[in-house]
């Protein structure tokens, strides 16, 4: 299993750079992830869909789809690309330190 | 006292669930099937509208005459259903009380979530064959279309039969050689997916039959916009794909009843239930069948078909007060049209991805790999459908929880 190291700390992820285990996230880590995905500096917008993503992750036990986000998280799916331009779903998913979302079947 | 089981919905799922609880229950216990409309439509048969291969009047039936002698066919449409009275209210007023309740309104098209979808869907600037009318209009369109771009697009998952616009480009492919004109069309599938399929074995098959075809296959495409007048699709994230014919799989979400019940469905008005009871996530004596399900399946026939055996035999137990023995393994089995008189066949549950080998044992039709038998399986299945599936008989060979005899299962484990 590869590791990767955020805010001092060594963590568990999947090839994709997605968490395995969502208990080792910490919040100073998100902004590592998202400068090494391109993302930019974080904004309250960004930590809504962040925050979000947890609390679904942790009601679920699975991360949001895009659609889903754009019905639930209280920010549209345009204003998401604006925040996450190459895939909303999977990056929000990966900085707020929680597995690839299930691609539905 | 009279018990009373409402099943919500008269298709593929609520027919077979109602037909084999009628049978397996005496008169001590009602049973009462909704639905808005007496118009049963073989869905699967819908793909082959816009190409000729099946008239769309051939495909309807009515709901009230697939069900068996002693139960009550209700035509009327749901309003909601209210958890805690334990009874549906109808748009006729009436509330039907139910000791269970058996959800079973499959899914629904939603277009109007597609900026430009609907209005292009209406003025024919782009086609959908998800229902009668559009393939029916689609087949006129396919009929004029002499050259050009022909892109298919599906918006966003989950949508019935996840491989239909996967086989309706294999078809479009060969549809357009019979007619000599496959130079001049350039085919396109726009996915929103990260390949063509989601389960890793199939989606490298049907990507090399793609491309064996010469049809472009776009990945990653979240449909944002349907832009007919200017014949582009737009994603979110800026991408456009011009057409000259679009064929567009709209999102779905659950009936609209779901979303006016509180408590009962998720965001996109699907009922959350426990994957292999099928007893719903909101109350003990509501289960789910079919497409109207929440649960990480696809949503087809099949599906249907398999769970119907389980809901019908946990409802029996809830029924009893006994614990819900049977449980859904996630079988799903579906027949891939290709071309040229050929079919493949798929076969997998919620732990084993369809693998080559033969289905129902070693002796069978040959899975994932074109096949004409598997084509004559697909067109035979129709009359299987009204007369063995729909009356909720048990057919031999096509058991309820997938066969592991004749599956090639070794290829998994290189499959990472």
């Amino acid at each position: 299993m590869p590791t990767k190291s955020y805010d001092g700390v060594d963590v568990s992820v999947d090839e994709q750079g997605f968490f395995t285990d969502p208990s080792q996230w910490r919040e100073p880590m998100a902004s590592e992830i998202a400068a090494e995905e391109g993302v930019g500096e974080l904004t309250d917008r960004h930590w809504q869909v962040i925050k979000f993503m947890r609390h679904e992750y942790e009601e679920k036990g699975s991360g949001p789809s895009v659609r889903a986000l754009g019905k639930t998280s209280g920010v549209s799916i345009k204003e998401l690309y604006q925040l996450f331009p190459k895939g909303p779903a999977k990056l929000a998913a990966k900085i707020a330190g929680i597995p690839k979302p299930r691609g539905c079947i | 006292m009279k018990k009373r089981i409402v099943v919500l919905g008269g298709g593929t799922g609520g027919t077979l669930v109602a037909n084999r609880l009628r049978r397996a229950l005496d008169a001590s216990v009602d049973i009462v099937v909704v639905d808005r409309d007496d118009r049963h439509v073989y869905q699967p048969g819908l793909l082959f509208v816009p190409f000729g291969a099946a008239a769309a009047a051939d495909l309807v039936r009515s709901r009230s005459r697939q069900l068996r002698a002693g139960i009550e066919f209700r035509r009327a449409g749901i309003e909601r259903v209210e958890l805690d009275e334990d009874r549906v209210v109808l748009d006729d007023g009436d509330p039907l009380g139910y000791d269970a309740l058996i959800v079973a309104s499959g899914a629904s098209l939603r277009p109007d979530e597609t900026e430009g979808l609907s209005e292009a869907l209406a003025g024919r600037g782009a086609h959908s064959f998800y229902t009668l009318e559009g393939s029916a209009a689609l087949s006129a369109a396919l009929a004029g279309f002499d050259g050009g771009r022909l892109v298919v697009n599906v918006v966003d998952m989950p949508i019935k039969c996840p491989v239909a616009p996967i086989e309706f480009s294999f078809l479009a492919d060969w549809y357009f050689r019979q007619r000599g004109i496959r130079k001049q069309v350039t085919i396109v599938f726009a996915t929103p997916l990260d390949g063509a399929f989601t389960k890793q074995v199939c989606n490298r098959e049907l990507s090399g039959l793609l491309e064996g075809k010469g049809i472009e296959v776009v990945t990653e495409f979240n449909t944002g916009e349907v832009d007919g007048p200017g014949r582009r699709l737009v994603s979110y994230d800026g991408r456009e794909i011009p057409f000259d014919l679009a064929v567009v799989v709209p999102l779905h979400g659950g009936a609209s009843y779901v979303d006016r019940s509180e408590g009962l469905g998720s965001e996109f008005g699907f009922v959350p239930a426990d994957e292999a009871t099928l007893q719903s996530r909101a109350r003990p004596n509501v289960f789910v069948v079919g497409d109207a399900a929440d649960i990480p399946v696809s949503k087809a026939g099949s599906v249907a078909h398999f769970e119907g055996d389980i809901v019908a035999r946990n409802v029996c137990s809830f029924l009893a007060g006994q614990p819900l023995a049977a449980r859904f393994d996630g079988h799903t089995n579906c027949f891939i049209e290709s071309g040229h008189g050929k079919a493949l066949l798929i076969d997998y549950n919620y732990e084993i991805e369809p693998v080559p080998g033969r289905y129902p044992s070693r002796v069978g039709l040959p899975l994932l790999r074109e096949s004409r038998l598997n084509h004559m399986g697909k067109l035979a299945f129709q009359q299987l459908y009204w007369h063995g599936l729909l009356p909720g008989l048990d057919i031999p060979g096509i058991g309820t929880d997938m066969p592991h005899a004749g599956k090639h299962l070794e290829v998994l484990s290189g499959a990472g």
